[in-house]
């Protein structure tokens, strides 16, 4: 043992000389994980928040993206996201599509997760099943889904006929198309939000649920006592990331209509999807940018707003 | 020892490199004249990359002192490639371009007009189909195609027979009689169209510049400044539009699911009829399961004038290509517009050439499949686009709120017109 100690004597000697004397082990080791975490704090700052930042800046400039001139226009593309239509439309829609969404999404999720917990029988394959469609990517559910909501040839209509109700036009009907929509981002987070809530479930302790039984408590008062208020943090988790997801919507809303994206007649548009069209499509970056602006305000105002109401500190 | 020698090592190494780069480099300098290299950009597209390949061999067998570099892009990320190139000071000296983008990338300084020396806007104006004129702004020309593209009906040769008719419809009249007798429905549900309907495809295109003229419109002011189709004619045309899913129902918006569902239910058997362009006969070749046939579209309405629409990728020459570049890019966009060219662009990837010589060529025009298209180039126009993304949207949702919100189409014209106009405005305040 002592000749171990003494062996590595000059090796910890060596290593302490590379920084000199008067440098302790403890900040050695700080440094070495501040030097590592600084690669990607690196590529972060460049790649992420950099632009973010430019994005700012974009937004009281005009740019079409080819031209070189980038005059400085103050605030003429908020003026102008506030005269258009389709903008007003796509917040209206994004509003429409969270409010919907994150509710149910919840709300499946959790009754599912808790019937999951209840069975022993085949639980693993059920919650594979659930999980599926979260990693099955969003082109190829899309084109699925465009086939069962289709009111020729979907199964959704196939059945709505045996059951001798009248077909629905689905992502045809500007009245239609964003529950439609909704429907599938629900099923495709499912899965997510199931195993979110089955950690939260197995962290409450089965002592509660026991005491609680012995006092008479019936399942409703338990899940209203006790899952519930112990589930907080993992709602509050759910909320909040569910949100975020729902107010950046995208991809599902252009593959389930990719010829009219946002369509019809405006009736699925995103905000997301508006940036993209304005942007990448009809090239006027400013006017992007400011949207851009708009929609990160909100982002962050509902997320705060919701860690600030909902946050509920519970302890038995 | 070896670390001690590393670095020695490297540094011998690196300099031999930049010895041998360097003598690789100069060495063509050596040898005589240095070629002028340079680039040329178009979209991924298996059939193009092969014709302008061969292309370029030929034309650098016959200019031995000029390298074309040919580099491509996925479709989809294409014009935000060329968009994202040009800020950052990169890019090709000969790109091409779809006809529709030609403002944008004109405005911003990015495209230099064809020099008049070589390309004098008369000849052209003689030589080429009437479309290319979408390609001249402020007078002078910016790009030239090499194929251009025109639209055509296609329709099912067995079934147009079975509904008693030899070869496709050549009025309107004839077209909703077929369709009519061709469509199989029970209530709401279509298990047959007799016309695919798709103003998502290129039936806002057959609005725009068919129906509009034929009911008596134009659908721009000379100058492109102007919107003019909000008049009666122009809501008379867009209501016959209309009325064949709203009153005649010889379809239904997205029968057949899909990005080109109305294309996939002509070649599986579910639509009698489709509109369609020049660029659909590949896929419709190797993926139809029915006996098709292509036709003129029909005339018909209160002026039977026959009218198409044409689109063109055009190649222009760039801001980067200067001096003996600037001469090699001329020189390869002459070769590119040839008369030899289009005609081996027609054979390898079957889009129809843009000269107007091609298009009087008798064996041609009697090509089954190309003929019809080769015979629109004269009567086809292409629809100046200053905003291809917005304008294309405009003319959807009022298709779109006649047939799903039985909006009148006076009304649902008045209001496109208004935000058309709106996108024409923008685009020529900042044209002075």
């Amino acid at each position: 043992m002592a000749q171990l100690a003494r062996r590595a004597q000059p090796l910890l000697a060596r290593k302490r000389r590379g920084l000199g004397p008067s440098v302790p082990l403890r900040w050695q080791r700080a440094l070495w994980a501040y030097a590592f975490l600084a690669v990607p704090l690196a590529f972060f700052l460049s790649i992420r928040i950099w632009p973010a930042v430019q994005a700012f800046n974009l937004s009281v400039h005009e740019w079409n993206i080819v031209g070189e001139a980038q005059p400085y226009v103050g605030a003429a593309n908020f003026r102008e996201l506030a005269a258009d239509p389709r903008f007003a439309r796509a917040l209206l829609n994004t509003l429409q599509y969270t409010v919907v969404g994150v509710p149910l999404q919840l709300a499946l999720g959790l009754a599912l997760a808790m019937l999951l917990e209840q069975v022993r029988w085949l639980r693993g394959l059920l919650r594979a099943v659930y999980f599926v469609p979260y990693v099955t990517p969003v082109v190829a559910a899309a084109w699925v889904w465009q086939w069962l909501y289709s009111p020729n040839f979907g199964a959704v209509n196939g059945v709505l006929d045996l059951l001798g109700l009248p077909p629905q036009p689905f992502l045809n009907s500007p009245e239609q198309a964003l529950y439609a929509v909704v429907a599938m981002v629900v099923w495709q987070n499912l899965g997510f939000q199931v195993v979110i809530f089955l950690a939260g479930l197995q962290s409450i302790p089965r002592v509660y649920y026991e005491a609680a039984g012995m006092d008479g408590a019936g399942p409703w008062r338990l899940f209203r006592h006790i899952t519930l208020p112990l589930l907080n943090p993992t709602i509050v988790f759910s909320v909040v990331i569910g949100t975020l997801q729902y107010l950046q919507l995208f991809a599902q809303v252009v593959n389930l209509n990719f010829l009219d994206q946002g369509g019809p007649l405006d009736s699925t548009l995103t905000v997301a999807l508006y940036i993209y069209q304005v942007a990448f499509q009809r090239f006027r970056m400013g006017q992007a940018a400011a949207a851009t602006v708009v929609l990160f305000a909100v982002m962050m105002a509902v997320a705060l707003l919701q860690l600030r109401f909902l946050s509920r500190r519970v302890e038995y | 020892m070896a670390d001690r020698h590393g670095p020695i090592r490297l540094v011998a190494w690196a300099v031999a490199t930049a010895v041998t780069m360097g003598a690789i480099v100069a060495a063509p300098g050596v040898a005589g004249a240095s070629p002028v290299t340079i680039t040329y950009w178009q979209y991924e597209y298996p059939s193009k990359v092969k014709a302008i390949n061969e292309l370029i061999r030929q034309f650098e067998a016959e200019n031995p002192g000029i390298k074309v570099v040919h580099q491509t892009f996925p479709y989809e990320a294409y014009n935000q490639r060329v968009a994202a190139s040009v800020p950052a000071g990169r890019g090709p000296d000969v790109v091409n371009l779809f006809y529709g983008w030609l403002p944008l990338y004109v405005e911003s300084g990015y495209l230099q007009p064809l020099p008049p020396d070589a390309f004098p806007p008369a000849q052209i104006e003689a030589e080429f189909a009437p479309m290319v004129q979408a390609a001249k702004l402020d007078g002078k020309y910016w790009a030239l195609p090499t194929a251009v593209r025109t639209l055509a009906l296609f329709y099912n040769k067995d079934m147009l027979k079975q509904a008693g008719f030899q070869g496709a419809p050549a009025t309107w009249d004839e077209f909703l009689k077929a369709a009519e007798a061709l469509t199989e429905r029970s209530d709401s549900r279509f298990r047959r169209v007799g016309f695919a309907v798709a103003p998502n495809g290129q039936d806002h295109h057959l609005v725009r510049e068919v129906l509009f003229r034929q009911w008596g419109t134009a659908p721009y002011s000379e100058d492109g400044r102007k919107v003019t189709y909000d008049n009666p004619q122009g809501a008379a045309a867009l209501g016959f539009y209309t009325d064949w899913v709203t009153k005649y129902r010889i379809g239904v918006l997205n029968f057949f699911p899909g990005d080109s569902g109305y294309r996939d239910a002509l070649m599986q058997g579910l639509a009698a009829m489709i509109v369609d362009g020049s660029f659909a006969v590949g896929s419709i070749k190797s993926g139809a399961r029915v006996d098709w046939g292509v036709a003129e579209l029909p005339t018909g309405g209160p002026h039977p004038l026959r009218s198409n629409f044409g689109s063109f990728w055009a190649n222009g020459i760039t801001r980067n290509a200067r001096g003996e570049k600037l001469d090699a890019a001329v020189k390869f966009l002459k070769f590119l517009t040839s008369e030899k060219a289009m005609r081996y662009w027609l054979e390898v990837v079957g889009e129809i050439p843009a000269r107007r010589a091609l298009a009087d060529d008798p064996a041609l025009r009697k090509d089954p499949v190309y003929g019809p298209f080769i015979a629109s180039l004269p009567y086809a126009h292409a629809t100046f686009f200053v905003d291809e993304s917005g304008q294309r949207q405009v003319m959807l949702d009022a298709i779109n709120a006649v047939i799903l919100q039985g909006v009148p189409p006076a009304q649902a014209l008045a209001q496109a017109a208004q935000r058309e106009q709106k996108i024409l405005d923008d685009f020529w305040a900042k044209r002075r």
